[in-house]
Parts: structure tokens; sequence; C-alpha cells
């Protein structure tokens, strides 16, 4: 196996910084791009403009407190990132969830997944010079928040799920006004494709640009629709279900292409199989319990627990390495960002700067999430 | 803090044939003009950029005050909000887009991890523990992340500050030297090096 | 492949592997010296085909760094934990699989940053997530900063 030569520079070479303060780069991510005139011949990402040491600060925080730092990783999948730290403290201590905190959990990690979708179309179209769609997503997604505000209590940083269940129960009007936004964004989203999905300029823009192979999609980690769009199979919710995935009918999203405009495909139909879950769900909420009884003060027994979960951008992973303590020896959060990032440089090569925007926004990198 | 709901214009207008007189301290016209027209400029580190941008949308809509068109870049922009935490490795980079602002210049520091380092103060090798130890702060807004309406509050809160300003006033606001900022201070002095070629 | 079948497999590749069955995953000890070659034989070998490395990160025990690989195969979807202890805490070294796969170049820059673990054939090794001239490795449980605040 040949590893990679480091790029040499060549005579000829153009270097540009794109970031890190950079309306398009969806966080403070640094970008040196190595170009012959427009066309891109080499990228090298720096990171590290948002490293808050997440992992080392969790290593003084008790089991309770470390998941609210998580909540900041990836915040536009919030409650999902949660959840995985929460199923982590579970597996590891043999919590057993109720049925109606599993659901409640199911609900929220699929609205969380619809609002997170939402936000990147509207973004892909504002990086690619159509604002429009950044308000028609914007208009959805308040609605969504306000749902959420009303339970949980937060918009962005929900802290809603713990190990046992969730926090606190639902709103009474929960139940009402999710079926009132579901509705409504089933005929919403018939704008998304008038707006942008079946728009030719869009279409010319993202087709055959970007295009990550089967092998290296598999070689460089990557997971989420970056993976689907390249035709793996790696849905997190399917492989090793989860809170009652396995109860559930929907389908796994996989485009053969490997450009953007399959990725963006992928997307626009995983929103349509979250609007299908909520559906099944929205109307068997169990009774019961929100949460289960667990000790005030929990103690994980000595060992090594992995949880991994199917955020908005591919697979989350919690690694904890436990001494029986109280507080973490070690955590390690396996972030889908970092490993689709690592896939840029490939991705890019010999596209131009345009076609570099296009690229990201349907990565969908979510720059805190890389660092950390 | 209440919103004063009629702002007055500070003039006296008398119509005359042939157009208007208007009659006023010159200060207050051009504080009034000023306040009512500030572009910020595009810059969020992580969580509280969410926030803004929903603030910039149709629900909560900024540009209703004046704060329509936000600028890329720091050359065209009156304001900066920060939002988001600021890390050792982003505080030169936060300086210099400062000192490319033109004056008059303000800052709005938004969110619980400008103030202090936020939840991200114990335990922790990379936070910079509040961004006025980089730059000098106008307005600050607490909560992790603050709604989109308090943003709008604090932007009016700057409005009015403005408007309270001493436009031909003979001292300048500068910004503070970074004191505490251990590796940020060794990072612009290295650059500073570079630059003159030693 | 069920674990038995894994065990045993893997006993046939490197006589000196260890196990470890407690958790979820198995966990298979290898040696440094012989590390390379053992991963090139599970990534290329037709009935194991670990092709997607999945999680790797290093943990600062007392005595000992432990660098740890979650692999699984997309194929036949079997999953393993490789961990290599590393007795030498001044200046630890191992061989890089970045050129095996290619997600570990990012992952390994990010555990000699964090971590200072030095990979061998690594074809760019700095520091990816803090400056350049940062002195230390702030994942090691003996990091001292004055600009950390104890609770």
């Amino acid at each position: 196996m040949l590893i990679e030569e480091d790029y040499i520079t060549e005579e000829g070479d153009f270097v540009v910084n794109i970031g890190p303060q950079h309306p398009a780069t969806h966080g403070v991510l640094h970008l040196k791009v190595w170009l012959d005139g427009e066309t891109i011949k080499h990228i090298e990402p720096h990171i590290g403009y948002i490293h808050r040491s997440i992992e080392k600060m969790s290593e003084s925080l008790s089991y309770r407190q470390f998941i609210y730092v998580t909540s900041r990783m990836d915040y536009l999948s919030a409650h999902i990132n949660n959840q995985a730290c929460a199923l982590t403290v579970e597996k590891a201590m043999q919590i057993e969830v109720p049925q109606r905190a599993k659901v409640i959990r199911v609900l929220m990690a699929e609205l969380n997944r619809l609002t997170s979708h939402m936000l990147w179309w509207g973004c892909t179209g504002l990086d690619l010079g159509a604002v429009s769609p950044f308000f028609f997503a914007f208009r959805e997604r308040e609605i969504i928040n306000e749902l959420m505000e009303d339970t949980c209590g937060a918009r962005l940083t929900m802290n809603y799920m713990v190990p046992g269940g969730v926090m606190a129960d639902l709103h009474p009007d929960f139940q009402r006004k999710v079926k009132e936004v579901i509705a409504q964004f089933k005929v919403n989203i018939h704008e998304y494709d008038q707006l942008l999905s079946d728009n030719v300029i869009f279409q010319e823009r993202v087709k055959g640009v970007g295009y990550l192979s089967k092998e290296d999609a598999i070689s460089f980690g990557c997971s989420g629709p970056t993976a689907r769009g390249s035709g793996i199979s790696c849905d997190i919710r399917k492989l090793y279900p989860y809170d009652g995935y396995e109860n559930l009918k929907f389908d796994e999203i996989i485009e053969q292409g490997g450009d953007c405009w399959a990725r963006y495909k992928v997307r626009i139909a995983e929103m349509h199989q979250s609007m299908s879950i909520i559906d099944q769900l929205i109307d068997n909420i169990p009774e019961g319990d929100f949460q289960a009884k667990t000790k005030a003060v929990l103690k994980l027994p000595k060992g090594e627990f992995y949880q991994r979960v199917e955020t908005a951008r591919g697979e989350l992973g919690v690694f904890i390495v436990s001494e029986g303590g109280t507080t973490p020896y070690r955590i390690k959060y396996r972030s889908p960002n970092f490993s689709n990032l690592s896939a840029l440089p490939t991705m890019a090569k010999g596209c131009k700067i345009g076609d570099l925007v296009a690229i990201m926004s349907t990565i969908d990198l979510v720059i805190p999430d890389v660092d950390r | 803090m209440d919103v004063d709901d009629t702002k007055k214009f500070p003039g006296l207008v008398t119509n005359t044939p042939g157009g208007g007189i208007v009659t006023g301290k010159l200060e207050d016209l051009i504080n009034w003009s000023r306040s009512n027209s500030i572009w910020p400029l595009i810059f969020g580190t992580s969580c509280c950029a969410i926030e803004m941008m929903s603030a910039a949308s149709a629900k909560y809509d900024w540009s209703r005050f004046g704060f329509e068109v936000a600028r890329a870049t720091p050359r065209q922009a009156d304001l900066i909000i920060v939002a988001g935490t600021i890390v050792y490795k982003m505080a030169p980079v936060l300086k210099r887009l400062y000192d490319q602002m033109p004056e008059p210049r303000y800052v709005i520091a938004m969110g619980a991890c400008t103030i202090s380092g936020g939840p991200f103060y114990y335990n922790n090798y990379s936070v910079v523990k509040g961004v006025d130890h980089i730059i000098p702060v106008d307005v600050y807004i607490p909560g992790c992340p603050p709604r989109p309406e308090a943003l709008l509050h604090a932007m009016i809160s700057l409005q009015e500050k403005i408007g309270a300003e001493h436009y031909f006033a003979k001292e300048k606001k500068t910004s503070l030297p970074m004191g505490n900022v251990r590796s940020a201070k060794d990072a612009l002095a290295k650059e500073s090096e570079k630059k003159r070629g030693i | 492949m069920s674990r038995e079948e894994l065990k045993q497999r893997l006993s046939e590749i490197c006589p000196s592997v260890t196990f470890d069955e407690t958790g979820e995953f198995l966990m298979a000890f290898f040696t440094p010296d012989v590390f390379l070659t053992q991963m090139k034989e599970l990534r290329c070998a037709t009935d194991l085909n670990f092709d997607y490395l999945f999680c790797m990160t290093a943990i600062d025990w007392k005595d000992n760094f432990t660098a740890v690989y979650h692999l699984s195969s997309t194929p036949f979807r079997h999953a393993l934990v490789v961990k290599v202890k590393l007795t030498d805490k001044e200046n630890p070294v191992l061989d890089s699989v970045a050129g095996i796969w290619k997600g570990a170049n990012f992952l390994e820059r990010e555990v000699y940053d964090l971590m200072g673990i030095r990979f061998n054939g690594h074809p760019d090794l700095r520091r990816l997530i803090l400056e350049d001239d940062w002195i230390g490795h702030p994942l090691r449980k003996d990091y001292a900063d004055e600009n950390m605040i104890e609770l």
C-alpha cells in the first residue's frame, strides 16, 4: 500500500487562504488551497480554531454533567449527541429505559434531524448564491424550535436526554403541535424542490462535482449522507438499532452517484423518512414513566464502553473508559465531521473554487464537531 | 431597560414652500443616522452563530432595525457580533479582524463563552476566558445561547448607546493590549516578526 | 464471523496476540514490533477485510500508553478492537497505518497532537488541533497549564 506523499509546492502554484472567518465555511475552518488558475490542485484543512478541549474537561465532570457539554459539539443535532451519551451510560450500568422515554427520545431525535436538514438546505442555497432558501428553511425551523422549547426549555442546546430517560414529561400540546407542523411541512417540502432541486442552475452546479468513490469513502471512515451518497449502507439506525428503531418502518436512502447531487438527494429523502417515522410514533406514545429510577451519583463499572448513534451528519461514537469512579478516566468522541472533512481534499481535487463551496455545503460540516 | 418606542427624530422640521428646514444639533443628527444603519460583520464560531442566523431570518428579522447589510469583509462593517467561543488559536484572527474594521466600530459579546468563558471555564486549556481580554466590548449578552430576542435587545441598546455618543470628542477608543492572553500575544509577536523579515 | 472464529483466525495470523473478552467487542492486543504487518493482514485478508477504521484513540495509563483502534468490516459486519501497549512513556513511538486506511492520517495527527505518540512513516506528522508552537500534550494525565482553572 502506498502512502500518498505530502504535496510539494510547484512553481506557478498560487496559494489562497479561505477562512477562518468566511461566510461559506460553516464555522471556523481554515483551508489552504493550492491553485492553478481557478482549478484546485491541493487543499490542506487547518482546524483547531474552536477546540474547546471537551474531552479533557469531561474527565473532571460527573456522568450526569458531561452530557451537557456534548450539546455544544454538533449543536445542530444536540438531542442526538445527548442521546449517544445517555445510551453509553445506560449500556454500562445496564439501566432499563421505560418505553415512553424511548418513544419520546426517538420523536425528539427525528425532529432534530429534520431541523438540522432544514438548516443544511437553507445554507446550501445561501452558499451557492440563492438567498430565499435560507428564509424558507428558518420558517419551519422556528416552529419546531418553539415546540421543543415548550417541552425541553431551550431552542438549540436542549440538554433533555439523561441517563435513564428524558428530563421532563412532554408538554400537553406537544402531540397536536407536532401533527400540525408535520402536516404543514409535507406541503412545504414541495417548495424546497421547486426552489432548489428542480432548479436547473442549481443542478448544473452540483451534478458531477466532488466525486467520492465508494472505496475512498470507506477508507476515510465517512459516514452518514456523505457515505450513503457514494453507495455505502451505513445507517446506524438500521445496522445497530437503539431506542426502539428496530420496530419502526423506514428506508435507508442510498444513492450511487458519489457526487454532490447524490448527497443532496439523500438528505432530501431522509427528511421524508424522518416525517414518516414521526407519523408512526406520534399517535402511539405509550403511557408510563419518562425516566427510570437511578441513583443520584452515577458510578460506571470498570471497563470500556462504546455506543454509536446516527446523527444528522453521520456516526457519532462515544467511547468511555472508566476506572470505577464518578468521573470518566478517558472519553473519546468519534466525530462524524472529522472523518468527513478528511475526505475533502480528495473530493475537491481538480474542481474549481466555486465547486469547493458546493462540496463543502453538501458534506454539511459543523466545525465545532471536528475540533471538539 | 425599556425601549423607547416613540423614537423622535432629533431635530425640528419646519415645512416651508420649496422644501423644508431641519433645525437641530449636528451631533444628534449624525448619531441618529449612524445608529439606525449599523452593518454587522458575519462572524460566528459556534452555537451562538445559529441564534444569530435566526435573528437575521424572517421571524425575528434584525433588518427592521437597520442591520440589513451583513458584510463578510471587516473593511465594510461597523459592528462585530462575537458569537461563539474564542480559543487561543482564534484570538489573533479576531484581533486582526477588529483592527481591520474602520472606526467607529462596536463590539457585542454574545453568549456566556464570550463574557467569561462560559461553560468552558473550568479545567480548560484552550478557551480564552472572556473576549474582553482581546477587544473592547460595548454590550454583553448573557445566555447559552441567548435567544434571538436577547440579541435584538442588545442591538437596540447599542443603538441607544451610539445615540448618546459624543461624535466630535477628541479622545478615541483604542483596543486593549492583550495582557492575559499568553500564546495569542506570542503568536502576534511572531507574526509581526515574520512580516518584518526577522 | 463469530467471535470464536475471529479469535482463531487472529491467532493464526499472529501467534503472540492476546485477547480480552470482557467488553462488547473482541479486544486483541498486538505488540508494537509486529503491529504494522498484522494490520495489513487484517485489511487485506479476504475473509477478514477490516476496511472501516471507525475510531482511533490513545489512553494514558500510569505505566503505558495504549493505542486503541476500532475496526469493522463493511461486507462481513464483524468488529474488532486492536490495542497496542507502548511502555516508553517519554517517547512513545508506533508504526503508522495511514497507508492502509486513509482516514488514519488525520486521526494519527490528532493523537500525536494531544497525546504525544509519534507515528513512524506518517506522511505529514505535525500538530493538527493546537497551535504549532504549543508546548506539551494536553490529554496526558501529567499535563499542567496555568490556564487550567481547577474547580
